[in-house]
């Protein structure tokens, strides 16, 4: 019984944290973003500062009508929303937040949360295809793109950590962290968070939303709560991105004076700030250049991290 | 050059998020419109304010604007004259109305203006969810008057400026209290009192000159008699200038006949016709001094 209790405890936790940390996010993506375009931002929902400007969102997506085109594949453009947002949810099931303080500790962990990672881009490519609308087809090609690109050196940065560490549990590699692995694992660190930024598709590599010119891509016919489930999935990512980044690369919970998971928190939220001050600082990347960014910066930068992380291991042995 | 431009790679991204990091700590400059108010300068272009008791009716308000938005409606009124005097006739007006739907705000009517009726107001919250309803009457004009703002200061020495000059002058009102009225709005324009005290000077010259009176016949016969109506007016000038020269209340050229009036260019008046009435006028004072 006691058991069971523990379980739904962790679990209620975890949906509320994945309800409210993208909310936090979100306001500070508008307030930040708009006083770094010196504006003020939302200022009137909720009477202090809009603080509930995207709850108020939230009532009226909810509000709108639900409209799926005719010629859509209605299944498929039914369900993609929910593939865009699952995944996310899985993965913070395993992100530790504090010692002992996680959904489910997998041995296999940061295995786990790559592979699981890799399935939210597919809602994007069942949206584009399932809308009938060129311009979703031809986001969701971008996404597929974008996809097979950053995957890789997303995966050589984390498995750079993971041989750094020993294990591939997420929690022992937060338990094995010292603070020369900084230094030591910065070029995998970046790697890893602009690889994450790619999958996100957060600017400055949104060409597959690039709204200006493919009007949100995959996402151009969803209205609604869909839309908004979409839009949560970006949040969420941000969220996960910023905690697995974290827990790989900055130790996760260890920190001086403050407890651990206040320490998780407070680095989960400086690296939201760097996503969204990335994004209001630079332009879109084009497509060409995006693939380029990928396949003549980013992999040769994992690989040379990981074989850094390979010398090091074995003159530390 | 090219080592220059490649000094450290991710430079130009630093700088980028250097830029929007200084914005964000920036205070920022935004009002909270409906609830801070603008801080509108003086002579603003918000809206045209009429002051009533100024407009004459004199319609070159309506006539210069461009879009005909300003509707002028007026009767005349008879004024028993006191002292035995004519009775005189003044415009009453009865409309004002400016049509702010088809205004485009070029300000004419406000430049235009001789009897400092129209004025420019900051006031800019009068949208109406009909345009038939940004037609707007006096009294609607009227209220704007009361938010036309004090000009800024002008420069030392100069003239004062003129919505300070409207507010320091009487109210001109109808009937009863008409003579102190008409005193003050002589007052207030060097053109009208000089015009006034020329139009009364020239008709108690056309009465008194032929007749002869005496202080004015003695010294006068004879360069009136020699010079020509043409030549009389630049002795007549250079007393003008010589004699009274801070304070110029006559105007350049006085016009006391109406058929004086002559387009530039034009032949001199022929010196046949004798009686010119403007003769004994100024010479009076100076002439024989200039002609001895």
């Amino acid at each position: 019984m006691a058991e069971v209790l523990d379980i739904a405890v962790r679990l209620i936790v975890i949906v509320v944290a994945f309800l409210v940390l993208p909310l936090i996010v979100g306001q500070m993506e508008h307030k930040a973003m708009a006083h770094m375009q010196s504006r003020l931002g939302p200022m009137y929902a909720g009477g202090f500062h809009g603080w509930a400007q995207l709850i108020a969102d939230g009532v009226k997506f909810a509000q709108k009508e639900d409209v799926i085109p005719a010629a859509a594949d209605r299944r498929v453009f039914a369900i993609a929303p929910a593939v865009a947002l699952v995944p996310y949810l899985v993965v913070m099931v395993v992100i530790p937040v504090g010692p002992g303080l996680v959904g489910a500790d997998l041995d296999a962990g940061l295995f786990f949360v790559l592979a699981v990672m890799g399935i939210g881009v597919l809602g994007s490519i069942m949206a584009g295809w399932a809308s009938a609308n060129k311009y979703s087809v031809l986001g969701g090609m971008r996404a597929a793109a974008q996809l097979m690109s950053y995957e890789l050196p997303l995966v050589l940065a984390a498995s750079s950590v993971a041989m750094a560490a020993g294990t591939l549990s997420l929690e022992g590699i937060a338990e094995q962290w010292r603070w020369w692995w900084l230094p030591w694992q910065a070029i995998g660190a970046v790697v890893f968070f602009v690889a994450g930024l790619a999958e996100l598709r957060r600017p400055p590599f949104d060409m597959p939303i690039a709204e200006s010119e493919i009007i949100m891509g995959p996402m151009t016919e969803y209205t609604g709560i869909r839309f908004a489930l979409f839009m949560l999935a970006e949040y969420v990512g941000i969220v996960v991105l910023s905690a697995l980044t974290t827990v790989l690369f900055l130790g996760g919970w260890q920190g001086p004076i403050l407890p651990g998971p206040v320490w998780t928190l407070i680095k989960i939220f400086v690296l939201a700030f760097v996503v969204i001050w990335v994004r209001v600082s630079f332009p879109r990347f084009r497509e060409d250049q995006l693939q380029k960014l990928a396949w003549i910066g980013l992999v040769p930068l994992a690989l040379l991290q990981l074989a850094l992380t390979g010398v090091v291991r074995v003159l530390l042995a | 050059m090219m080592l220059n431009m490649a000094r450290i790679p991710g430079e130009g991204l630093a700088k980028g998020l250097a830029v929007t990091l200084r914005h964000m700590l920036r205070k920022s400059e935004t009002q909270q419109y409906p609830e801070v108010k603008p801080d509108l300068p003086p002579r603003s272009r918000g809206v045209i304010a009429l002051v009533e008791e100024n407009c004459t009716v004199c319609m070159l308000c309506a006539r210069e604007c461009p879009d005909w938005c300003i509707y002028i409606d007026s009767h005349k009124e008879t004024l028993p004259a006191p002292e035995g005097g004519r009775p005189r006739a003044r415009n009453m007006l009865d409309r004002f109305a400016i049509d702010f739907s088809l205004c485009m705000y070029c300000g004419i009517c406000i430049e235009v203006c001789p009897f400092d009726a129209l004025f420019w107001t900051p006031e800019f919250e009068y949208t109406e969810y009909d345009i038939r309803d940004l037609l707007h009457e006096k009294d609607r004009l009227g209220e704007w008057a009361a938010t036309v703002p004090p000009p800024p200061p002008h420069e030392a020495g100069a003239e004062p400026p003129k919505e300070i000059a409207a507010g320091s002058r009487p109210a001109r009102t109808s009937d009863t209290a008409r003579r102190p009225a008409a005193a003050g709005r002589t007052d207030s324009g060097v053109a009208g009192r000089a015009g006034e005290k020329t139009a009364e000077k020239t008709a108690e010259k056309a009465a008194g000159g032929p007749a002869g009176t005496p202080e004015t016949s003695s010294g006068e016969s004879t360069p009136s008699g020699e010079s020509t109506p043409s030549d009389k007016s630049t002795p007549s000038d250079k007393g003008v200038t010589s004699e009274e020269s801070a304070p110029r209340r006559e105007p350049p050229r006085p016009m006391r006949d109406i058929r004086s009036i002559r387009p530039p260019g034009a032949l001199p008046k022929k010196p046949s016709t004798p009686e010119n009435p403007e003769g004994p006028g100024n010479p009076a004072k100076d002439g024989p001094g200039e002609d001895a």
